[in-house]
């Protein structure tokens, strides 16, 4: 794919899916528990309020507050929580402040389990007219430290679910 | 066939890589349009989808009455994870980032 090498980061909906040896429920631990969520991805500790309306928020961990950052990173509300099959929450990176006043975007986890103890995570974000956020979930940021986008961060949850070490740790 | 290998079939058609390649630059489209962009018959182009959404490398999802094809570039970063990082990522950057450059400036 050497043809265009910039996409259009307006598209209105991402969608990141992948396939993973462990059970619906381990999955949705990883995803909603903050003794989970420290140890794959960006590894913010994620707090949320599993019921319609609940608060959601993504605070900083200790190598960000290192780094001067601190408080939270990431809010949101929930919308939906089905445990451990659909979670539907709003998000917004509130840590920066231009991304924080293009507004929430909608995300959506969707697992659904398969055979031979193989579950399907689907990562459904909608960031219309949120091209600072779908720029950064699609990794275009990506560069030294900035890290790759849902892509990345799903193969790490990959990689901590079915070896017990994350990559990024 | 592993996950792997049906990733790696996929990519070996032309066809298919300029699929996923209009897929890259606007995402989210019916068979419609996208058969509109390649010259082949609206079932060469079905037979073609099927192969990258058996490959997870095309997701499929309802909107009202159409169906919407979404590239999904997660397979093709586990397979970089698996076989470039481990072993090369510093020399294959550097290798990337001079094409970006010479290219850039040609």
């Amino acid at each position: 794919m050497t043809s265009s090498t910039a996409n259009d980061t307006s598209r209105a909906t991402q969608i990141y899916r992948i396939f993973i040896k462990a059970t619906p429920q381990a999955i949705w631990d990883a995803i909603t528990k903050p003794e989970w969520t420290q140890r794959w991805g960006y590894g913010l500790r994620d707090e949320y309020d599993l019921r319609p309306g609940g608060k959601y928020r993504g605070y900083a961990n200790e190598g960000m507050i290192a780094m001067g950052m601190s408080g939270v990173i990431v809010d949101g509300e929930v919308l939906e929580a089905d445990p451990p099959h659909k979670l539907v929450v709003t998000w917004r990176m509130a840590v920066d402040p231009s991304m924080a006043s293009e507004g929430f975007t909608r995300l959506t986890y969707e697992i659904v389990e398969g055979r031979d103890g193989v579950s399907r995570l689907s990562v459904i974000h909608d960031v219309t007219d949120r091209p600072g956020h779908g720029a950064m979930i699609a990794g275009d940021q990506q560069g030294p430290g900035a890290g790759g986008g849902w892509t990345w961060i799903l193969s790490d949850l990959k990689t901590v679910l079915e070896s017990g070490t994350a990559m990024s740790r | 066939m592993t996950r792997d290998d049906r990733v790696f079939k996929a990519l070996a058609d032309p066809t298919r890589r300029v699929l996923l390649d209009r897929l890259f630059t606007r995402d989210g489209r019916t068979l419609t349009e996208l058969e509109s962009e390649v010259k082949m018959t609206r079932f060469g182009v079905m037979k073609h989808l099927r192969v990258l959404e058996d490959a997870g490398l095309v997701v499929t999802r309802r909107a009202g009455r159409e169906k919407l094809h979404f590239l999904n570039t997660v397979p093709i970063r586990l397979i970089h994870d698996r076989w470039i990082d481990k072993f090369t990522e510093r020399r294959v950057s550097a290798l990337t980032d001079l094409k970006r450059q010479l290219e850039d400036s040609a």
